[in-house]
C-alpha cells in the first residue's frame, strides 16, 4: 500500500495505482477525456493534468504512477491553470455547433468547457476540418469535432479484438478513420458512441431523434441473448428513442451488444400487431380482446372435450418473460396436458429423463475472468454471445487458454489455442477421444457408464493436445454452445462434457440460446412425465398449438416440419408482438403481447440471476402485456389460480419468492447412454447451421439498421476448398442445397473456417426455411 | 504481391523480433515494399499488414505519419527539401522556392513527365549544412545553392 496525499486527504492506495485511480478513491473528481477505465491509458488528451508536490511541471493524473508520501493537488491554482490552458487548446479546433450536435446535453467537452473554457477564443486563424466517414448503418460521424482522445480506437482494438479505427496522419492532420473505405462491423460496435467524449460519434439510428434531457431513463433488462445485459431505455413521449447500457460489473460491465443496443427500432416497426385477430371461415378479422380471447377459450376448450388434453400443446419462445412462461405452462398443466416446450430449436431430447435443475453456465458470469482453461463445444462464441466473448478476450489476455471443439473455426478474435475442426458426426468421436487422452493424463479412470465408448474411440492428435492443455490447467470450464445445444446428439455431447469437467475438477456449463432459457427450465415451460417435447408434437401434429413469441418458419429447428404441424392444426393461437407473414396462413387468431418494453417481466440469465423489469412505455395499439392475456385466458378457460393483480405476484409464485439468484433450481446435469444413433446419415455434406444474431428472435429480424449491417447479410452456402471440390462448385457460384425436406438456392463461398465435409447454412432466414431441420445431410449441386 | 527478394528481405525484418511480435517490424517492411513499389497503394499495405498479421489501419497509421512513406503515387525522383527552422534561416524556403519554379510544380506536386515530385521535409539533422534537400529518400544534397541545384537537377534528368 502506498500513502498519498490528495487536495489535503490523506488515503492507502495499492501498489500500481495511477493518481488518476487516487483521486477517484479520495473522491476528487479530474476533469478527463481520454482516459477510461475499461482502456489502456492513452493519456494524449492532457486534460487530468494535476499539481504535484516537487514535479517541475503539471502531470497527468491518468498516466502518473503513485508514489509514496506523494502530494497532490487536482484544483489548485496552477491545477487548473494548466486543465484551463489545455482546453483553450482543444476548443480551438472545435467547431462551435452545440445547437445542431447531438451530443448536446451529454457532451463531456461541454460540460468541461463550462468548467474550465474561456468565453471567448483568442484564436483567430482557419479551423481545420475533417472529412466524414462512413461506419456502417449504426455509428454516425462528425469528423470535424473529434478531440483524437483515441477511446474508439483502443476499443476497438483492446474489447472488441479488432482494431478496425486508427489514428492516421500526424500533428494537425491527424484523424480517427478506419482502414480505407472500411466500415466498423463489429458486433460491439455501438460502446464507440458512449465512450465518444464529443460529438464525433453518434448513434445513427437514433440521430436527431431527441434531446437528452427530454427523456426519461427507464431501468431493463435486454430479452435477447442469455447473458441479461442491463439496459436504460430513454424514453420520450411514449416512445422509446434510444437504449444504452446500464453498468453491472457482474454482467455487461459498461458495454452493450449492438443488438442489445440498436434491437429497440422494432418496436415501433410497421409489422407490430396491434389488434387481436381471429380467423373465421377462412377471413381474418380485427377483433376486441373480449372476443378473441373467447375465440381461444372455446377453441381450446371444444379441442379438449372433442379430443382430449393431449392434443393439445404450448410452444413457447425462450425470449418470453417468466410470468408469459409460468402461466401458459400453468394453463396448458391446467387444461390437463403436459405438452410444453421451450426449447424451439433443439433437436436432442434424449437427456429430459435424467435431467434435474435447469441447464446453466454453470458458474458465475464474473468468474470468467478466473479462469485459466476453457473449453467450448460447439458455439459461434463471438456472435452468439457477443460479451461473453469479450470476458473470455479479457481472461485470454491474462492467461486463459481456450480450446474448441466443433464444425467451424470462423474468428473470435481471441486466440484459440487448440482446436478440432470436425463435421458435427464426429464431435461426439472427438470429444471421446479428449476424455480419453484426458483421463490417461491425469491418471482418472474414465466413469462406468461410457467407459466402453470412449474405450473405443481413437485419438487424434487435435483431441490430444486439447486434453494435454486442460490438464495442465488449474481452474478449467466446459461451455456447451448453441451448436451444441441444438446438435441432434446433443445429451451425448453433454455427457462427455460433464466427464471432461469432472476429471479435471472443472465447471461444465450450457451457455443458453436465449435471454430466457434458464427461467423457463425454472418454471417449468418444459415437457412433464408423459408430456411431448417440440420435436414430437411437430412430428405427429397435434390438434391445437399455443405459440408465444416465436415464429414457425424462423424459431424452430425445423420450419418445413413447424409449418405443416400448425397448418394442419385445427387451432394454432400466436401470441406476440409482431404480425407475421406466415402466421396469416397458419394462425386461427393472433394476439398481440407487449414487447420487453410494454411490460412487467423477469429474466433468468445463464447463470442463474433473477432480473425483473418493468414497462417503460405504455402498449401500443391494443396490445397487452403477456401475462394479462394469459390470466384472462386461464379464467376464461374456468382454471384454478389464475387470479393475479400484478406481474410481481406471477413471479412470486413462479419463484416461490423473489430471491436473486436461483440456485437451487439450477444443474440440468443429464446420465444418458451415449448415442450410437448417427448424427447424420445418407449421401451428402452435413449442414452446419448458425443462427446469424441478428435474426434470433423476431425483434431482431426487425430492426433495420442492424439490417443493414454485414452480420445481417443473406446468408451463404459455406464450404472449405476440399468440400467445394468434391461438390464441384466454385466460390460465388449459385448452388442448389437439398435435403431431405426441401431445396434452396445460394451462393457457395469457399472458407476454410468449414469442417471438411460440412456445409454451413445459417438458419432463422426466409431464403434457408426449406431445408427444413437445422441438421443432417444436405447435397450440394452448381446451377 | 510483392518480389521474393522484398518478402526474403522483410523476413530479415521480421527475424530481429519475437515471433508473436511481428508486427514491430512494420517500418522495416513498409520501406522494402515501397523500395518495390514505388510507393504505397492501400493494397500495398494492407498486404505488409497481413503478412505481419496486425490490422489494416495500423500499418497504415505507420505508413500516413512519417513523411519518408509515400501513401500517392510520386515521380521518378522524389526531392524533399527541409525548411524547418534552421534550414529556413540559411535559404532553405528559398531553395525550395527556386525548385519549384524551375520546375513549375508545388510542393506535393509532380511534372507532368512523371521524372520529378517535390516534398516539403523536416530537419534531417544537418543544420550546419542548410540548406539540405533529400534525393528519393536515400541521397542528402547538402549546401543547395541554385547552382547545385541545377546541376542536381540536370543530373537526375539524365
Amino acid at each position: 500500500m502506498l500513502e498519498i496525499e490528495i487536495d489535503g486527504k490523506v488515503i492507502q492506495v495499492n501498489d500500481g495505482s495511477t493518481v488518476m485511480d487516487a483521486a477517484t478513491q479520495a473522491g476528487s473528481y479530474v476533469p478527463h477525456f481520454c482516459y477510461h477505465k475499461k482502456l489502456s491509458i492513452a493519456a494524449n488528451c492532457r486534460m487530468c493534468l494535476v499539481q504535484v508536490e516537487k514535479a517541475p511541471k503539471p502531470l497527468p493524473a491518468c498516466a502518473t504512477p503513485v508514489t509514496n508520501g506523494m502530494k497532490v493537488w487536482t484544483h489548485s491554482e496552477a491545477a487548473v491553470k494548466a486543465q484551463k490552458g489545455v482546453m483553450e487548446f482543444l476548443l480551438i479546433n472545435h467547431p462551435l455547433d452545440c445547437p445542431i450536435c447531438d451530443q448536446g446535453g451529454e457532451c463531456q467537452l461541454q460540460d468541461l468547457a463550462v468548467g474550465y473554457g474561456d468565453s471567448s477564443s483568442r484564436y483567430q486563424e482557419e479551423k481545420r476540418v475533417v472529412l466524414n466517414k462512413n461506419l456502417g448503418s449504426l455509428v454516425a460521424t462528425d469528423m470535424t469535432r473529434c478531440i483524437n482522445c483515441t477511446r474508439c480506437v483502443r476499443f476497438t482494438q483492446e474489447i472488441a479484438g479488432e482494431m478496425e479505427l486508427g489514428q492516421a496522419f500526424r500533428g494537425e492532420h491527424a484523424e480517427i478513420m478506419p482502414f480505407v473505405e472500411k466500415t466498423v462491423d463489429s458486433e460491439l460496435s455501438g460502446n464507440i458512441i458512449d465512450l465518444c467524449p464529443v460529438g464525433a460519434l453518434t448513434s445513427k439510428p437514433f440521430r436527431f431523434s431527441a434531446r437528452t434531457w427530454e427523456m426519461s431513463r427507464r431501468k431493463s433488462v435486454s430479452p435477447h441473448d442469455s447473458l441479461g445485459s442491463n439496459l436504460i431505455v430513454q424514453v420520450k413521449h411514449d416512445t422509446v428513442k434510444r437504449v444504452l447500457p446500464l453498468e453491472n460489473e457482474a454482467i455487461n460491465e459498461c458495454w452493450l451488444s449492438d443488438k442489445d443496443r440498436f434491437a429497440y427500432e422494432a418496436l415501433g416497426s410497421d409489422e407490430r400487431l396491434t389488434k387481436p385477430m381471429i380467423r373465421q371461415g377462412g377471413e381474418w378479422q380485427e377483433v376486441d380482446w373480449q372476443t378473441a380471447l373467447e375465440f381461444v377459450a372455446n377453441g381450446l376448450k371444444s379441442t379438449v372435450r372433442e379430443q382430449g388434453a393431449q392434443s393439445v400443446g404450448a410452444l413457447l419462445s425462450p425470449h418470453a418473460t417468466l410470468e408469459e412462461l409460468h402461466l401458459a405452462q400453468k394453463l396448458m398443466r391446467g387444461l390437463g396436458s403436459e405438452n410444453i416446450d421451450s426449447r424451439l430449436r433443439q433437436a436432442d431430447f434424449s437427456g429430459d429423463a435424467s435431467r434435474s435443475g435447469a441447464p446453466w453456465l454453470g458458474m458465475p458470469i464474473a468468474e470468467v475472468a478466473s479462469l485459466n482453461r476453457l473449453l467450448v463445444v460447439g458455439s459461434f462464441l463471438r456472435k452468439d454471445h457477443p460479451l461473453l466473448a469479450q470476458r473470455v478476450r479479457q481472461a485470454a489476455k491474462r492467461g486463459l487458454r481456450v480450446s474448441y471443439v466443433g464444425p467451424n473455426a470462423e474468428d473470435w478474435l481471441l486466440p484459440v489455442r487448440n482446436r478440432a475442426l470436425v463435421a458435427p458426426g464426429k464431435m461426439l468421436a472427438e470429444l471421446a477421444g479428449v476424455v480419453k487422452a484426458l483421463s490417461l493424463a491425469v491418471s482418472k479412470p474414465v466413469s462406468g457408464a461410457i467407459a466402453d465408448y470412449v474405450a473405443a474411440v481413437a485419438i487424434s492428435p487435435a483431441a490430444q493436445a486439447i486434453a494435454d492443455d486442460l490438464a495442465a490447467g488449474s481452474s478449467a470450464a466446459v461451455w456447451l454452445g448453441n451448436l451444441a445445444a441444438q446438435h441432434p446428439q446433443a445429451a451425448s455431447l453433454q455427457q462427455l462434457a460433464q466427464e471432461i469437467a469432472r476429471l479435471v475438477d472443472g465447471r461444465v456449463g450450457i451457455i443458453g440460446e436465449a435471454a430466457n432459457s434458464v427461467g423457463a427450465h425454472v418454471v417449468g415451460a418444459v415437457p412433464g412425465a408423459g408430456g411431448r417435447n417440440v420435436a414430437d408434437m411437430l412430428d405427429k401434429p397435434l390438434a391445437a398449438y399455443l405459440v408465444l413469441g416465436a415464429e414457425a418458419e424462423f424459431d424452430f429447428a425445423d420450419a418445413v416440419k413447424t409449418r405443416t404441424a400448425f397448418e394442419q392444426a385445427g387451432l394454432v393461437v400466436s401470441l406476440g408482438a409482431f404480425r407475421s407473414v406466415a402466421a396469416l396462413d397458419y394462425a386461427d387468431a393472433m394476439l398481440p403481447i407487449a414487447p420487453f418494453t410494454e411490460t412487467a417481466g423477469t429474466f433468468v440469465n445463464c447463470e442463474g440471476r433473477v432480473q425483473s423489469f418493468y414497462g417503460v412505455v405504455k402498449p401500443l395499439g391494443e396490445t397487452r402485456p403477456g401475462w394479462k392475456v394469459l390470466r384472462v385466458l386461464g379464467n376464461l378457460l374456468g382454471l384454478d389460480g389464475f387470479d393475479f393483480a400484478k406481474a410481481d405476484e406471477v413471479c412470486v409464485e413462479a419463484l416461490g419468492g423473489s430471491p436473486e439468484f436461483v440456485s437451487e433450481r439450477l444443474g440440468g446435469l443429464v446420465d444418458v447412454p451415449l448415442s450410437s444413433q448417427p448424427a447424420a446419415e445418407g449421401k451428402g455434406f452435413e449442414r452446419v447451421a448458425d443462427i446469424p444474431l441478428y435474426f434470433a428472435d423476431p425483434l431482431v429480424r426487425r430492426a433495420p439498421s442492424l439490417q443493414k449491417t454485414k452480420d445481417a447479410a443473406a446468408p451463404l452456402a459455406r464450404m472449405n476448398a476440399a468440400t467445394a471440390a468434391a461438390s464441384g462448385v466454385a466460390d460465388g457460384q449459385l448452388v442448389r442445397l437439398r435435403s431431405a425436406a426441401g431445396v434452396v438456392s445460394l451462393t457457395a463461398r469457399v472458407d476454410e473456417a468449414v469442417a471438411d465435409g460440412c456445409v454451413r447454412v445459417a438458419g432463422a432466414h426466409q431464403s434457408t426455411a426449406g431445408l427444413g431441420p437445422l441438421s443432417g445431410v444436405i447435397s450440394v449441386e452448381g446451377l | 504481391m510483392l518480389s521474393q527478394e522484398s518478402l526474403a528481405r522483410i523476413d530479415v525484418e521480421v527475424a530481429k523480433y519475437p515471433p508473436e511480435q511481428k508486427q514491430s517490424a512494420v517500418m522495416g517492411a513498409l520501406r522494402i515494399a515501397q523500395e518495390e513499389k514505388g510507393w504505397l497503394a492501400n493494397e500495398t499495405i494492407d498486404f505488409v499488414a497481413r503478412y505481419l498479421d496486425m490490422a489494416p489501419i495500423a500499418a497504415f497509421e505507420v505508413a500516413s505519419f512519417y513523411n519518408m512513406y509515400d501513401i500517392e503515387p510520386v515521380g521518378k525522383h522524389k526531392i524533399t527539401v527541409c525548411t524547418n527552422l534552421p534550414c529556413a534561416l540559411s535559404g532553405g524556403v528559398h531553395a525550395a522556392e527556386y525548385i519549384k519554379q524551375k520546375l513549375g510544380i508545388d510542393f506535393n506536386e509532380t511534372t507532368a513527365d512523371g521524372k520529378f515530385t517535390l516534398k516539403e521535409g523536416e530537419c534531417m539533422g544537418a543544420c550546419g549544412d542548410a540548406p539540405v534537400l533529400l534525393v528519393n529518400n536515400h541521397r542528402m544534397c547538402s549546401w543547395m545553392t541554385p547552382e547545385k541545384i541545377d546541376q542536381m537537377l540536370a543530373d537526375l534528368d539524365k
